[in-house]
């Protein structure tokens, strides 16, 4: 009986045509449209990971409780050879340690009479020994004058600020604030370039430094506040992560409230919500799809349903039963659901895949470059995609069939024969 | 009562309108035995395809009795419906009715995949009935393809293929010229006295009348002769 529905199918292209070209685009968008909303996020998730919270995050327990407020005074003292292990253990991720502290910028005349004066929230992270903060914080796209600092003392400021307080390059200026004992700390900066960082708080006067010289200036030699850890695959799977941070935890988190504690990224920033939210949106669009294009192919079989009670009517007369032929035309969908879900996925495949590797670039369409945002979306492409567009293509053109099969039953069966008069 | 086929009794059949029930058929009583090649005669209109659909098993009778091969057509479940008409029935209308996008070979085999039977058997059975009614020659057209005359053959082919006890055959020349018509008639006697199946037409068609032994005529929903030439 199969073959025979299969044969049944391919002969006639009115029954297969049109639902497998409505399937097939639908699917082929579905693919489009989640990879570009998984890469969007994926970018997101980047953007904060690089910027804010690492893939994961050591911070002190005393740290974690303030968190927000960044109380590098309740950071980690030295802790380098506790690094150096996890280092070893955790060889999948780079890490970096980073220190945020607010200062007062002051500019003074030859006499040290204060000439201006700005607040500043300083941003210490590794500048000299590599370049994994540099790309992190996208210094290279961001810098507006002047160079990377290369020595102790050199530092990048916020261009506004530098405006402001009408600099130089070059200018060397007196850092104040407090050292993480709470006395009073001061350091000679000079201002090397400035920066647009394009995230508000930063711009309105934050300032770059090199780790070392902000522990020297804050008097923490080997400690920090944040150690950060990127992963080097650069595929963030939450599950995962919770599994490691849980494992990390109970190794080497004690009542001690120095002791380290590992965020995942999605503890941190409401991002474990985002996550949750982007799950919760492919869901309701698979649902969304699988009702938009079952309306569309219901009301397809409808039409070439009406074409076809003739056939069902002499079905009938040669004994089948109605459950049967319904039955029947269930199959035929699924047959067509898989053949045009299958196209559906070649095509969104190949309508993503070269945005996957070229990516778009926004900053074309008038978007500069910031610290935090990338300026090119790439589509991300994924067998969980893959997955999650095959099946409501199926679903959809099971629903559309189901419901237009129900036709056959609201007709009488000497009425359905009816038809074989005309 | 062990050679009837068809037992109506004091059966009538209403069909719901606009404007109150219509009487399609009137305290109906007749049987059919077995080996019969009889027609139920009379004008558009007066009831024959409803007769035949409730004789069929695919409509039922409003009041009275309908036995088919002793089952009370009113009481069958769709499922022993379908079972009667899959195994005891066959069918020929009108207009052929074939399914276009299927082979002569394969719209006659359709009716033997409701039935348990092997591709062999299938096979043997198909090529049997297609040499009855002269179609081997025809076996991987498509109905498109052929005459009015050859679809015809096609249909009865498909009727006959499972050998069932009874065909119901409606109006099956109304679409054919005489050639045609005869060439299908005698083919359908041929069958009924070889195979010894029972075949009930319905028509207006004197050629069709001519070759009938039993003529029953109906107007308006009403039997008004029911006469049997001798042989
Ligand atoms: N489903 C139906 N609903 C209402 N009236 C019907 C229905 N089927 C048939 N009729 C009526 O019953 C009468 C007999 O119809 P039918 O059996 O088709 O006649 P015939 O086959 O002799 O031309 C006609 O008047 C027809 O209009
Ligand atoms: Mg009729």
């Amino acid at each position: 009986m199969f073959d025979f529905i299969l044969k049944g199918i391919f002969r006639d292209r009115s029954r297969f045509l049109f639902p497998i070209i409505i399937i097939s685009a639908g699917v082929s968008l579905m693919v489009f449209f989640l990879s570009f909303m998984d890469g969007y996020i994926e970018s997101m998730i980047r953007q904060n990971a690089r910027f804010e919270t690492g893939h994961v995050k050591i911070v002190t327990k005393a740290y974690n409780e303030l968190i927000s407020q960044k109380p590098y005074d309740l950071g980690f003292l030295d802790n380098q050879e506790e690094l150096d292990v996890w280092k070893t253990e955790y060889p999948q991720f780079d890490w970096a340690e980073r220190i945020t502290f607010g200062a007062i910028l002051d500019k003074a005349d030859s006499l040290g009479n204060s000439l201006s004066q700005g607040q500043v929230m300083g941003f210490a992270l590794d500048l000299i020994g590599g370049d994994l903060e540099i790309r992190n914080l996208r210094l290279k796209e961001t810098m507006a004058k002047g160079r990377l600092p290369l020595a102790p003392g050199e530092i990048l400021l916020s261009d506004r600020t530098f405006e402001a307080m009408q600099l130089q390059l070059g200018d060397s200026l007196m850092l104040l604030g407090s050292t993480a004992d709470g006395s009073m700390a001061f350091a000679q900066v000079v201002i090397i370039g400035t920066v647009v960082f394009g995230y508000e708080a930063l711009d309105r006067g934050g300032i770059i430094m090199d780790l070392e010289d902000a522990r020297s200036f804050l008097d923490m030699p080997g400690g920090s506040a944040e150690v950060l850890g990127f992963l080097r695959s650069d595929s963030y799977n939450d599950k995962e992560i919770k599994k490691l941070t849980t494992a990390f935890n109970d190794k080497y988190s004690t009542e001690d409230e120095y002791s380290p504690l590992m965020l995942s990224l999605s503890d941190q920033n409401g991002l474990g919500y985002i996550l949750w939210i982007t799950d919760f949106t492919f869901l309701m669009m698979s649902l969304v799809f699988i009702l938009i294009l079952g309306i569309v192919l219901w009301n397809s079989g409808l039409m070439s349903g009406i074409r076809r009670y003739g056939e069902f009517g002499i079905r009938l007369a040669i004994g089948e039963e109605k459950k049967h032929i319904y039955r029947s035309l269930i199959l035929e969908s699924l047959c067509i659901g898989t053949i045009g879900s299958l196209i559906g996925l070649l095509l969104g495949f190949i309508f993503s895949y070269p945005l996957s590797i070229w990516g778009l670039d926004m900053s074309q369409y008038g978007k500069t470059s910031t610290m935090v945002f990338e300026n090119v979306i790439r589509t991300k492409l994924s067998i969980g995609i893959f997955i999650t567009s095959f099946i409501p293509g199926i679903c959809a053109s099971l629903l559309g069939t189901a419901l237009a099969g129900t036709a056959i039953y609201k007709r009488q069966t000497s009425q359905l024969f009816k038809e074989l008069e005309q | 009562m062990e050679d009837k086929l068809v037992v109506i009794s004091k059966m009538s059949k209403a069909f719901p309108t606009g404007e109150g029930d219509f009487l399609a058929l009137k305290n109906i009583n007749l049987s059919f035995a077995k080996g019969e090649f009889s027609g139920i005669v009379g004008p558009s209109g007066s009831g024959k395809t409803t007769m035949l659909n409730i004789i069929g098993s695919l409509d039922s009778q409003t009041e009275g009795e309908v036995k088919v091969m002793g089952y009370e057509i009113k009481e069958l479940s769709s499922k022993q419906a379908a079972d009667l008409r899959s195994r005891h029935l066959g069918f020929i209308f009108q207009t052929y009715n074939l399914l276009p996008v299927y082979t002569v070979y394969e719209n006659v085999e359709f009716p033997l995949l409701l039935l348990s039977m092997s591709k062999e058997e299938r096979h043997k059975a198909v090529m049997q009935a297609l040499e009855w009614l002269g179609l081997t020659d025809k076996i991987k057209s498509r109905p498109a393809q052929l005459s009015g005359g050859q679809c015809q053959r096609v249909a009865i082919a498909r009727a006959m293929v499972k050998q069932p006890g009874l065909v119901l055959a409606d109006e099956p020349t109304a679409n054919l010229d005489t050639e045609n018509s005869l060439h299908i008639l005698d083919m359908m006697k041929k069958l009924n006295q070889e195979l010894g199946t029972s075949f009930i037409f319905s028509t207006h068609d004197q050629k069709v009348i001519d070759y009938l032994r039993r003529v029953i005529r109906l107007v308006d929903g009403e039997v008004v002769s029911d006469d049997t030439k001798a042989r």
